[in-house]
């Protein structure tokens, strides 16, 4: 795959061989994250200019574009704490945790834990769970394609054999599970618009995406553990069972109607019952 | 094979009633409706803007006064601008913050 | 999606597989696609041009993403602009990256295929922004040893765009020009002539951007960016540079840009605009100026096309 050799060294080569590109890349990347940290040796700018400043623009490129990412991110967040207070936040966490992938839609999830153990969120012991929300959202959005299951395929079950259905989960489907209300927080605050009172309750997030559109909704209780049972794996009438020994008035022809339009499955398959 | 002890009539049942109102299963809440909502509103506002890799090479460095400085700021000014303080749980849950000035 | 699994699942390589229509990218003016001009560019579809994506943005496994670029790409040509292959680097590329950007190539057949030299990750860490490298041996060898990996990974020829900086190097031995020239003649890559990182440089650095460009190696040149950059002063009041894509082209910049296509020819130009991006009528009208200079070039001059 490599073609070595095409990039050989020069015979007489007079250049002369300095400082390894490795070191150079070191001291350079040392200060960018650290803005107490002394401007690198080996830099130069026009007499008359301010090397620091030139150096600080780099600095100030790599803070600001990771502040940038984690805001786009976490759009809902930013709302509820104000931009001021999210990119103090933000800027702790790009120096604590930095990408490690070049893929910014893959930033940010240890945004959620960071903000656990973030020291002014405390009064906001929901946040964290608003944050994994946002993360699931933007997994949804880059998750693979698939069809949704067709309805028509569940109707072709025979009514006698439907506890036996196992479900495959569409690669967009997310759970986020909150002791806080956390999905009317982040609904309230996902988008501009008034910002009423909540009442204070457990709240799960189901996160799907339907053609070419994310949704979030919230699920009775009961639910989340109906569906994280069919993803592991369970039949349907162990999961009924599951989420009706949590909720007995759990509605479960509504929740399979929502679950078929909200695109959470893309395919089923039947047991064989031996005869 | 694993034991049911919900029924399978009840099941089948839930099934053709889901299928039979499919067309017109309405959101489950308020809050589902709402974040339906915004989730529209956002894709008409171009939502893959998230987290997307841009070759700009200066961010926020064109932007004028303080912001060409967003490098440094171990500076703690925490104002409250954001909507939490509307959101008032019950209880000693009501979300705040608590506004400081702690420079380090 | 259906159809991409499909057709993904022919022999590769042969003319029958392609996707999507071969469209010409010679003598054309493109800009950045950006999601939220889609709508409107379906709308008021552009008679020609191209479309330049950040290859970074497509590379999830699905999603609207994919979606909106299979639409622009079925009609227009597409060109790849890779921003964080991390070339200028010492370390070794990430062969999973690598492997990203070859499905990316396969699936989009695009007209060309673009990264900078510069780097963005080391040691695990990725800052997200074009990193200056020095220019000498080791790090010749090194961009060397990364264009040919690239290159070989997704089985054709790149572009290496020229940088825009605000340091130089004291163990600089060689310079951009004479560097680009080697990387070029060890490696067969192409280059991405940016005139706004010239003028931006230039200016940064204090030479004269024409004697730079009198220096560059040319005839290797596939592709052309513009776009537009800020001016600000440091703390002694010195003025520097800042290439920050969020405006329309600078004046002197159209200038060099006419000055090079009178030379070249109708070289594949691209305007970018990353940030405070203005409504897409906007960022067409730049494209359609860069078109006119073009056009006007194209006739006595040679049409110049993205070698495969």
């Amino acid at each position: 795959m490599v073609r070595q050799g095409r990039c050989v060294m020069p015979q007489n080569n007079t250049v002369q061989l300095s400082q390894s590109g490795g070191e150079q890349a070191f001291l350079f990347s040392s200060g960018l994250l650290a803005p107490d940290s002394p401007v690198p040796k080996d830099l130069r700018s026009p007499q008359g200019t301010v090397l620091a400043d030139r150096y600080n623009i780099y600095r100030n490129n790599v803070t600001v574009g990771l502040i940038n990412a984690v805001a786009s991110i976490f759009p809902a967040v930013q709302r509820i704490t104000g931009p001021d207070f999210f990119r103090a936040m933000a800027r702790f966490y790009i120096r604590a945790k930095p990408p490690s992938s070049p893929l910014l839609f893959e930033y940010g999830r240890d945004f959620a834990e960071f903000i656990e153990a973030y020291e002014y969120a405390q009064t906001m012991p929901w946040l964290p769970d608003v944050a994994r929300i946002e993360r699931a959202w933007l997994d949804a959005y880059y998750a693979a394609d698939a069809d949704g299951l067709d309805p028509a395929r569940l109707a072709a079950i025979p009514q006698e054999r439907v506890g036996l259905i196992r479900f495959t989960m569409h690669p967009a489907t997310r759970i986020v599970r909150s002791l806080h209300p956390a999905v009317s927080i982040f609904s309230q605050n996902r988008a501009d618009g008034e910002v009423l009172p909540v009442d204070d309750r457990p709240e799960d997030a189901l996160i799907t995406r339907s053609g070419n559109q994310v949704q979030v909704r919230l699920l009775d209780s009961g639910a989340a553990e109906f569906l994280v049972a069919l993803s592991d794996g369970a039949h349907l009438q162990d999961a009924a069972q599951v989420g009706l020994s949590l909720n007995p008035d759990l509605d479960l022809a509504r929740l399979i109607a929502v679950m078929l339009e909200a695109n959470v499955f893309s395919s089923l398959e039947m047991d064989h019952i031996d005869d | 094979m694993s034991k049911a002890s919900i029924s399978t009539v009840l099941l089948a049942g839930a099934i053709t009633s889901a299928l039979s109102t499919l067309a017109i299963a309405g959101p489950l809440t308020k809050a589902e409706a709402d974040a339906a909502v915004a989730a529209k509103k956002e894709k008409c506002f171009g939502v893959s803007l998230k987290g997307q890799n841009d070759c700009a090479a200066g961010p926020g460095t064109t932007c004028q006064g303080s912001s060409t400085k967003d490098f440094q700021g171990n500076a703690w000014k925490f104002v409250q601008g954001g909507t939490c303080t509307s959101l008032q749980l019950p209880g000693d849950r009501k979300g705040s913050l608590t506004p400081l000035t702690r420079d380090t | 999606m259906t159809r991409t699994h499909l057709i993904r699942q022919q022999p590769a390589g042969k003319a029958e597989t392609l996707r999507f229509t071969p469209h010409r990218v010679a003598g054309q003016a493109g800009t950045s696609f950006k999601p939220e001009h889609f709508a409107a560019i379906l709308e008021d579809p552009p008679q020609q041009g191209f479309f330049e994506v950040h290859a970074e943005n497509y590379m999830g496994a699905g999603g609207p993403a994919h979606a909106a670029l299979e639409a622009i790409r079925r009609d227009y040509p597409v060109s790849i602009h890779g921003v964080c292959m991390s070339l200028g680097g010492p370390s070794p590329l990430d062969p999973q990256h690598l492997e990203r950007f070859r499905i990316l190539v396969e699936r989009y057949e695009p007209a060309m295929v673009s990264e900078h030299l510069a780097w963005s990750t080391h040691e695990n860490v990725f800052f997200n922004d074009l990193l200056p490298l020095p220019y000498n041996l080791t790090t010749l060898l090194h961009v060397c040893e990364h264009v040919d990996r690239m290159q070989s990974t997704i089985g054709r020829r790149i572009l290496l765009e020229n940088p825009s900086t605000y340091v130089a190097f004291d163990h600089s031995t060689i310079s951009e020009t004479d560097f680009l020239a080697e990387v070029v003649r060890r490696t067969g890559c192409g280059l991405l002539l940016d005139i706004n990182n010239v003028f931006v440089s230039a200016a940064n650095h204090r030479f004269s951007p024409i004697t730079y460009l009198e220096a560059f190696p040319l005839n290797a040149v596939d592709e052309v960016h513009l776009a537009g950059h800020a001016e600000q002063v440091d703390s002694e009041g010195q003025p520097v540079l800042i290439d920050s894509h969020d405006g329309p082209v600078a004046d002197a910049v159209w200038q060099l840009y006419e000055t090079i296509i009178a030379r070249c020819g109708a070289v594949p130009t691209l305007i970018e605009w990353d940030s405070e991006i203005p409504d897409w009528p906007v960022l067409r009208a730049e494209a359609l100026a860069a078109q006119e200079i073009l056009d006007r070039h194209g006739a006595t001059g040679q049409v110049r096309d993205a070698a495969e």
